[in-house]
């Protein structure tokens, strides 16, 4: 596409919009209540509720399903299972039914619904069915689950459809494996002055948003669908569903409203199918199935949880010689998403650095646990997590400072990263030195009672955007009879700020004011534009340019159309403020009505112009693929964001109680549309981070997560806000990117748990195998380590 | 399934509704009023999303029966501003950027506004005490205790 250098640089001035912290254009109706997320929408009393029979086993085949007796029960409209769903759905890997059929393989999986008048009856309906399970046994562990003696999961995996940059071994558990294979780890290490080796685990998490997952579906009698609901990812929904049912995409369309918290859950597909198989049963009639807080945690997609072994050795001047790392991901019971990011576990399993000689295998496993999803980060905080450890270790080893390794090993623009790509220009180091200047890196400071213990810690980061190479964007522009713009997109604004930037960014590419422009919401796959989904942090930069380009081409329509009617060349005029001027003239007119009616010819009679249109769209078409036994290509990713954040802990030598004192974060974000929004992802990320190293994990015992509640289940709160944060932007213009920009939100959780492990391991010395650093495990580990008796 | 006929005075305006016996406040609001800018997050009085005011006092509403709100005076986020006059906490949310998917913002407002009428100028700690019991997943909470904090201040440059 000739337009992927984006030119919104053009004649090099940034518009005042464009860095300027506007306000959000959602936040007031938020703040007043009137905002509408899914569960809000109306449907009157034809509305129908649908509840979820789920298997009780982590691994079973289903050798018959009675639902005589709950379909008697007064008030039960439908009940479906497996039969009515013979397709396979899946973004990446199509290796699930939509309602299990012969094998459930977790606990949770859905095996029938039910549509009943209200959600009591519904539930009571579930307890009738009878299902005749035969138990098999399971695999619990990604190592053991490709090992010999683990039993098949997926004997079907070498059917599957797949994308052309996922390999999966049928007859094994492994539905991906990525390798990077670059110089020779294995001669390396000979010339290693210090070599650390550790295994690292991370567990499962869940994203938690606040809003649980909601859908409605309607199927009328000419099978048109219509789903309405909390989603990233309406357009991927659109086809994903239509492809399992054997649907044209245009007989569905998806209405997705704000959502109100994301984090990945409510990317691809996960139970919205389930509404819309449902609804077939019951054509005409709204149904609506609302994930309960409990479901929330088991159901969804939760975060894979992953058992890496490092391996790295640097020379005596400290300078990286190799890596080998290993990452077994527990993908769950279906990896039609976790696939990828085993491959971005891969591509990116070097971390940040610059590193000669590299071995790294990503190996996605299939597993009777939850299934793997997005989760922000899609894979980098748990790698992050052991591999910023061993970085530390390395650096203490060889007897240089952490800061000072890092500075020395990170990638920076021009450097040849392990797949084979030539970095961009980047500000990691700078982001860096900020944050190490911020915690006062060096400086021990007293603790708060004689009975602790203080320690500082730093972590950095790298994440690319993880998607299929040809994930597109598009967007358009209309104007109101008075000069006001509407931006119609189809990415989705799950908090993080999108539909302000995308605002900004019109603004700025059109010349009116900010408060002139509104976002065309919700976002309905009938009316808006085309786009991928809301992940990877890619709208900013992806949809940005699409927003952009529909704005010029706007503004182009209407330049020619004042240059017609003053007989002067579209180049000397220009649209500032909402009024066209020619600088040549100093002439201006408002684009009031000019934008709906045009303008009376001014050789006579008649009219000339007509309703503007802008139209935008964007797709990445560079980047290329990867040798699947080498990882090598010229370009594996669009860009990378990088950034590093530093704490300071506070051990509590009594309880094992972990308190976060203080934190810095600095990413290089290339250009900061909206400074504090971007900040106010940073804070957001820090404190996610936060609570994923101290408090988070699914307990998991034979494939059942006991703990499914916020009571046992515990996040972040505000007690456990550090009462210092800086949040420092560093903004090295991405050469694609809106006015330089590449996203920002998920970034700012990646560092965090190493972050807070590097500052435990400063205060006490004790580094443990996995997070959360929860005071009875830090507590044991010191005891362990004869700290405390 | 027993109805009950009750009278509850919700954002300033008096009202009949009938209601079985099983069904929370939260639904009552949400199901038969269709005030939905009360959200639930739970239903199991665990996340705050669901606060209302009742009598004053901030509570999750999907812990109480609609029932008992029997003579209550009940105040939701609809109720926060008056006369399209938002509450220096609403307005302050918006101002120091505290809201980012909202969703569990009408609680918060809430809970903030239950603290600031009880202590008008509450120390950093209390504010963190009276809303550790609204999760958030967004925004870290940062902006949210400094938009609560600015909030007191105004109040106690303009009582209200």
């Amino acid at each position: 596409m000739a337009d992927n250098k984006q030119s919104a640089n053009d004649g090099g001035r940034i518009p005042d919009v464009i860095g300027e912290s506007v306000i959000r254009l959602d936040a007031r109706e938020k703040a007043i209540g009137a905002t509408q997320f899914a569960d809000d929408f109306q449907f009157g009393p034809g509305l129908l509720y649908a509840r979820i029979l789920r298997s009780p086993h982590p691994h079973a085949l289903i050798k018959k399903i009675d639902v005589s007796k709950a379909k008697a029960l007064p008030g039960v409209k439908a009940i479906v299972t497996g039969d009515e769903t013979p397709g396979f759905i899946g973004l990446y890997l199509q290796d699930r039914h939509i309602f299990c059929r012969d094998r459930a393989r977790y606990v949770g999986d859905p095996v029938a619904g039910v549509a009943a008048v209200d959600e009591e009856t519904a539930e009571k309906a579930l307890e009738l069915i009878e299902v005749e399970y035969e138990p098999l046994p399971g695999v619990f562990d990604p190592e053991f689950g490709v090992g010999p003696d683990a039993p098949l999961l997926h004997p079907d995996l070498g059917q599957y459809e797949v994308v052309n940059f996922v390999f999966p071994k049928p007859g094994t558990n492994i539905s991906n494996h990525f390798k990077i294979r670059r110089g020779d780890a294995d001669l390396a290490w000979a010339q290693c002055a210090a070599i650390v080796e550790k295994k690292y685990r991370v567990p499962h998490i869940q994203h938690v948003p606040i809003e649980p997952h909601v859908a409605v579906a309607k199927w009328d009698e000419g099978d048109n669908i219509t789903l309405w609901g909390s989603s990233q990812s309406p357009f991927a929904q659109r086809n994903l569903i239509a492809k399992a049912l054997g649907l044209s995409q245009s007989k569905i369309q998806v209405i997705a409203p704000v959502v109100g918290g994301g984090f990945g859950s409510k990317a691809g597909v996960s139970m919205e199918a389930l509404a819309v198989v449902i609804a077939k049963a019951v054509k005409g009639r709204p149904v609506k199935l609302r994930l309960t807080r409990e479901e929330e945690f088991f159901t969804t997609f939760v975060r894979q949880g992953l058992v890496a072994h490092f391996k790295m050795g640097c020379d005596k001047e400290g300078r990286l010689l190799a890596m080998e790392n290993t990452y077994y991901w527990d993908a769950g019971a279906y990896t039609e998403y976790g696939v990828n990011m085993t491959r971005a576990g891969g591509y990116s399993g070097t971390g940040p650095y610059d590193v000669p000689n590299v071995k790294v295998d990503s190996i996605c496993v299939y597993t009777n646990h939850p299934v793997g999803g997005p989760m922000r980060g899609f894979g980098m905080p748990e790698l992050h997590s052991g591999l910023e450890q061993c970085v530390d270790d390395l650096a203490h080893h060889i007897g240089i400072d952490p800061v000072e390794f890092r500075q020395l090993n990170c990638i920076r623009g021009g450097d040849t990263v392990a797949t084979g790509m030539t970095m961009h220009p980047i500000g990691l180091p700078e982001c860096i030195d900020r944050v190490a200047k911020d915690i006062g890196w060096g400086k021990k400071s007293q603790p708060s009672a004689p009975n602790k213990r203080r320690g500082k810690g730093i972590a950095m980061m790298w994440k690319a955007p993880a998607m299929p190479p040809n994930a597109g964007s598009s967007a358009q522009i209309t104007l109101s009879e008075d000069g006001t713009v509407t931006v119609a997109l189809g990415g989705q604004e799950i908090g993080q700020g999108t539909f302000t930037v995308m605002a900004q960014m019109a603004a700025a590419a059109l010349g009116v004011p900010y408060d002139w422009v509104k976002v065309a919401t919700p976002v309905d796959t009938k009316y808006s534009p085309y786009e991928w989904q809301t992940v990877a942090s890619r709208l900013t930069w992806s949809m940005g340019n699409a927003v952009v380009a529909a704005a010029k081409d706007a503004r182009q329509q209407i330049l020619d159309l004042a240059a017609e009617a003053w007989d002067e060349d579209p180049d000397n005029l220009d649209i500032v403020n909402g009024n066209v001027i020619s600088y040549k003239t100093e002439e201006s007119m408002p684009l009031k009505n000019m934008v709906i009616y045009g303008l009376p010819n001014p050789k006579g009679d008649g009219w000339i112009g007509k309703p503007v249109l802008g139209r935008g769209s964007f797709m990445p078409t560079y980047v290329t693929g990867l040798d699947a036994e080498t990882g090598q290509g010229p370009r594996a990713v669009v860009h990378y964001t990088t950034g590093a954040q530093a704490v300071e802990v506070e051990v509590d030598m009594d309880t094992g109680r972990v308190e976060v004192l203080r934190a810095a974060a600095a990413f290089d974000m290339g250009k900061a549309i909206n400074p504090e929004m971007v900040k106010a992802q940073m804070e957001g990320g820090l404190v996610q981070g936060i609570s994923t190293a101290l408090f988070e994990a699914l307990k998991l015992k034979n494939g059942v997560v006991t703990n499914p509640s916020f009571v046992d289940y515990r996040i972040a709160t505000t007690a456990d806000v550090p009462h210092e944060l800086f949040s420092e932007i560093v903004e090295v213009p991405q050469d694609d990117g809106p006015w330089g920009a590449r996203g920002i939100g998920e970034h700012s959780m990646v560092p965090t748990i190493p972050a807070v492990a590097n500052a435990i391991f400063d205060a006490v010395g004790i580094r443990m195998e996995s997070p959360p650093y929860s005071s009875e495990k830090v507590y044991l580990a010191m005891m362990d380590a004869g700290i405390v008796k | 399934m027993a109805y009950h006929r009750i009278t509850t005075t919700i954002n300033g305006a008096t009202d009949v509704v009938d209601v079985p016996s099983n069904m929370t406040l939260l639904q009552m609001l949400r199901d038969k009023l269709a005030l939905t800018g009360t959200k639930n997050g739970c239903a199991a009085g665990e996340c705050g999303a669901c606060t209302v005011l009742f009598n004053g006092e901030a509570v999750n509403s999907c812990m109480v029966l609609a029932v008992e709100a029997d003579g209550a005076d009940i105040v939701t986020v609809e109720g926060l501003a008056h006369d399209s006059q938002l509450d220096p906490l609403q307005e302050l949310f918006v101002s120091e950027g505290a809201v980012q998917c909202g969703f569990c913002i009408p609680g918060m407002l809430i809970s903030a506004r239950a603290l600031l009428d009880r202590r008008p100028n509450p120390a950093d700690h209390d504010i963190r005490d009276a809303l550790s019991g609204n999760l958030c997943r967004c925004t870290g909470y940062v902006r949210i205790i400094k938009a609560v904090k600015e909030a007191a201040k105004r109040g106690h440059a303009e009582p209200a």
